[in-house]
Parts: C-alpha cells; structure tokens; sequence
C-alpha cells in the first residue's frame, strides 16, 4: 500500500461506522448510473422468469408479482463509484418468495440476473437467498422512478449496487458462476463493499 | 440491448508520476502523467485515481481518458466540482512532481476499438472520451469513421474546443448563439447530418443530457442497442 498523497486532507475525519471503506456519502442526492438507454417499460408488460437449476421454472406478471407477500428493505445502498445513500426504503418482494416457488435444485449455486435492456449481472446464490434480496417496485413510498431502475428492479443492498439489475426480468439460476455485463468489463464477481472489491483481483 | 462485454484491457494500482498540469478552462484541470508499467488502453476508458490522506483516509473517483493509446503519457480531465473532495484536490493542489496513486485501465464498454463508423455525442465535459477517440483515429489514420456533435453551455467552458472543431466536430452552444444556430439544447435536426446507418452510437454527459440525447437519437431512429451510454453526476462519478 503506498503512503500518503501530498497535501490530501480529506473532507472530512470523522468516519461515519456506516460507510465502507472508500465510499461517501451522497447524502440526498441519488447518482444515476446505466450503460443504455433508459427503456420504457409498462407494468402491463412486465413479467419475471425464474428458470435454469430449478424444479419449476415459473413467470409472475406483474399482478401475479404483487400478490406474493410485501417485504420492505430500509438500510443503506453502497455504488462501486464511491457514493453510499443511508436509510432508504424499498418495497416489493422478497426474492426468497419466487424462489420458494421455482425450488433451487440442490447444485444450483450462482444466479445471473437479466434485464429488459439485456444487461446481466451475477451473483453466488447465497447473496440473494435468506431475506438479503428483493424484487423492489417501491422507493420512499411511491413508485420506483424509471432512472433508478422502475418499474421494478433487483435490489441486493449488501453488495454493490451494480449487483441490483434495473428493469429486472429474470433470475437464471446456474451451477457454475459466470460474469455478467460489467463482470466482463473488469468489476469484481462479488462485490462485497465491507470488503471493497470493486474490480477483478481486489 | 447490451452485448456481450468485449475483453478490454484492465490494469491494476500504479503509482503515476503527474508531469503535465493546465487549466483549459476555469473548471476544468488536465493532468498528463508518467504511469510506469502500464497497459495499453482502449479509447473510452477510465482510470481511477486514489487519494490516501496522513491518518489512512481515501477517496477514489473515476476519470476518462483523453490520450490514445500511442500517447506516452496518460491523460485526465478533471471537472472540478464544487464540493468535490477529489476533484477540487486534483484542480486545486496537485503539482508537477506529485506522485498519484491510479488504476486503470477500467470498463469495456464505453469503448471504441478504432474499426468501426461511430457517431458521438458528447455534453459538456463528457466529451473526454471522444477526445481519446478521435485522436486514437488520427493514430489509425481512420480518422473518416468518426462524427462528432458536442453541447456546451458555452465555448469558453468546452475543453478541448480548437482541437475537437480542428477534428470535425459540430459544437452547439445552449446558453449563447453560435455561428450555425441559436443558443439551445441539442436536437434532431442537429444530429441528421451525421447519423448513418450502421453507426455504433455513443453519448456521453450528465445524467439531464444523457436521457435527452438518447431521446432525440432514438428520435431519429437510431436503434436502441446500437446506443452506449456514459453518465456522471452531480456527485462527481463516471463509469
């Protein structure tokens, strides 16, 4: 690790305990950060597929999708490009409802979620399962908004935002992990922000 | 729809030696540095520069490219921001002789790999990568496959204006009137003499210019997947 930069002082020396190491906090401000053009997506043609390493690969619409049980996520989100937002609040549901009903079979262990746009991204299964991902339609209690991702996004705030794919569609379960969109282009497998890996190798 | 990634190239932690520094505008700083070891980049992406205070505290932020690849030395432009803890140090304090820690390069998306016809449209200080564009294309001598349209509130805050106008680009002014149009924001009629069929398209800008432009391109009828975006914020961050 090499030393200090000359004459950098920082903003500011007290650490807030909820930001990981190399992030700031945004405070109100949301960033806005996609690679394509933002789709136009309408709930009446929204749906979302799970499939792959599954018993029973199963499509919800978007009435079927808000049947399933609310499940509320209120806690901070981190972004690979440094900013943290603290204390936001999401509303959908629980990935561990679609995945109840689709049944992970036993060697499935990775999943890749994909988007209307076609972006990707992959996650170990372990990251979405046990009440730490959510299918999120809701932002501080009004609809997500289409920049952030709306109508419905993933949303997995324990890692890199990058993880929570926008115009989310389907969840492929697989045996074995392989990158998604900016996995290809250098990002970590992971994303852990406590553990800051942000790009392949950290 | 977005591809499949393409295999870019991406480095790891250098320590960079700043050599070159300038103000083109007053905004904005160019910091050319001396990154030994280094990997041959793309033109389009970015390396992250990493500030390490006395007690261990660190910032890192995202900056695009200017330089092509053939360059000998790496080189950033940096908007400075008003709050910006990394960009008001990098405007603001760092001297030639400074060392930097930087990696990169980073993305593979936001990239052309110098072979195909290209149209850009760049807002503001989001025309950085369009800069490593165009001069990697004087590098190829491919320099015909590239058109460039570039809005900025004003000339005097466009860096790079003389050397983008010297390439071809159509600079468009939305706060003042220029030679070609009155002052306002970008629109069709401004990209029909350089959109073709065939182009990969790319934008680049705040987040405000980036929805409008893409807008106005699928507009035109500009496919939606041939379209690659780079937005930065409010709060300073590319990539």
């Amino acid at each position: 690790m090499a030393g200090p930069t000359r004459g950098f002082l920082g903003r500011r020396r007290e650490r807030d305990p909820r930001l990981p190491p190399g992030q700031y906090d945004a405070g109100t401000d949301w960033p806005v950060l996609t690679a394509e053009p933002t789709p136009r997506i309408t709930p009446e043609t929204w749906s979302i597929t799970v499939d792959g390493r599954v018993e029973q690969p199963t499509t919800w619409s978007w009435d079927e999708a808000h049947a399933l049980p609310r499940s509320e996520y209120r806690g901070d989100i981190h972004c690979v490009t440094t900013w943290s937002k603290f204390g936001t609040w999401f509303a959908g549901i629980s990935v561990d409802s679609l995945l109840d009903v689709a049944r992970p079979t036993a060697e499935a262990a990775y999943v890749m979620a994909g988007s209307k746009t076609g972006y990707t991204t992959n996650l170990p299964l372990a990251d979405v399962t046990g009440g730490k991902a959510w299918i999120v339609w809701e932002y501080e209690g009004g609809p997500l908004p289409i920049e952030h991702g709306g109508p419905v996004r993933l949303l997995v705030p324990h890692l890199y935002f990058w993880k929570s794919a926008k115009w989310i569609t389907r969840l492929t379960l697989m045996q074995r992990d392989q990158p998604g969109f900016w996995e290809q282009n250098g990002y970590h497998d992971r994303g852990d922000p406590w553990l800051e890996q942000r790009y392949q190798g950290d | 729809m977005l591809g499949a990634g393409r295999r870019a190239p991406a480095g790891g932690w250098r320590t960079a030696t700043v050599r070159e520094v300038d103000r083109p505008t007053p905004r904005t700083v160019r910091l050319r540095l001396e990154v030994p070891d280094r990997l041959d980049h793309l033109a389009g992406q970015h390396y992250v520069v990493r500030l390490t205070a006395e007690d261990g505290y660190r910032a890192q932020r995202s900056y695009s490219l200017a330089s092509s690849p053939g360059d000998p030395l790496v080189e950033l432009l940096v908007e400075r921001l008003d709050d910006g803890e990394v960009s008001s140090y990098l405007a603001d304090v760092v001297e030639v002789g400074d060392e930097l820690q930087v990696r990169g390069p980073i993305g593979g998306w936001f990239v052309w790999e110098g072979d195909a016809p290209a149209l850009l449209v760049g807002g503001g200080t989001g025309v950085v990568p369009f800069v490593s564009m165009l001069r990697t294309a004087a590098e190829l001598g491919r320099t015909e496959l590239l058109r460039v349209a570039v809005s900025t509130r004003t000339r005097a805050e466009l860096p790079y204006l003389a050397e983008l106008e010297a390439a071809g680009a159509v600079v468009l002014t939305t706060r003042e009137p220029s030679g070609i149009r009155p002052a306002g924001r970008l629109t069709a009629a401004d990209l029909v003499p350089l959109w073709e069929p065939g182009q990969d398209v790319f934008v680049c800008g705040s987040t405000p210019f980036a929805e409008s432009a893409t807008r106005v391109l699928t507009g035109l009828g500009v496919p939606e997947p041939a379209i690659r975006v780079e937005r930065f914020g409010p709060s300073g961050t590319s990539g």
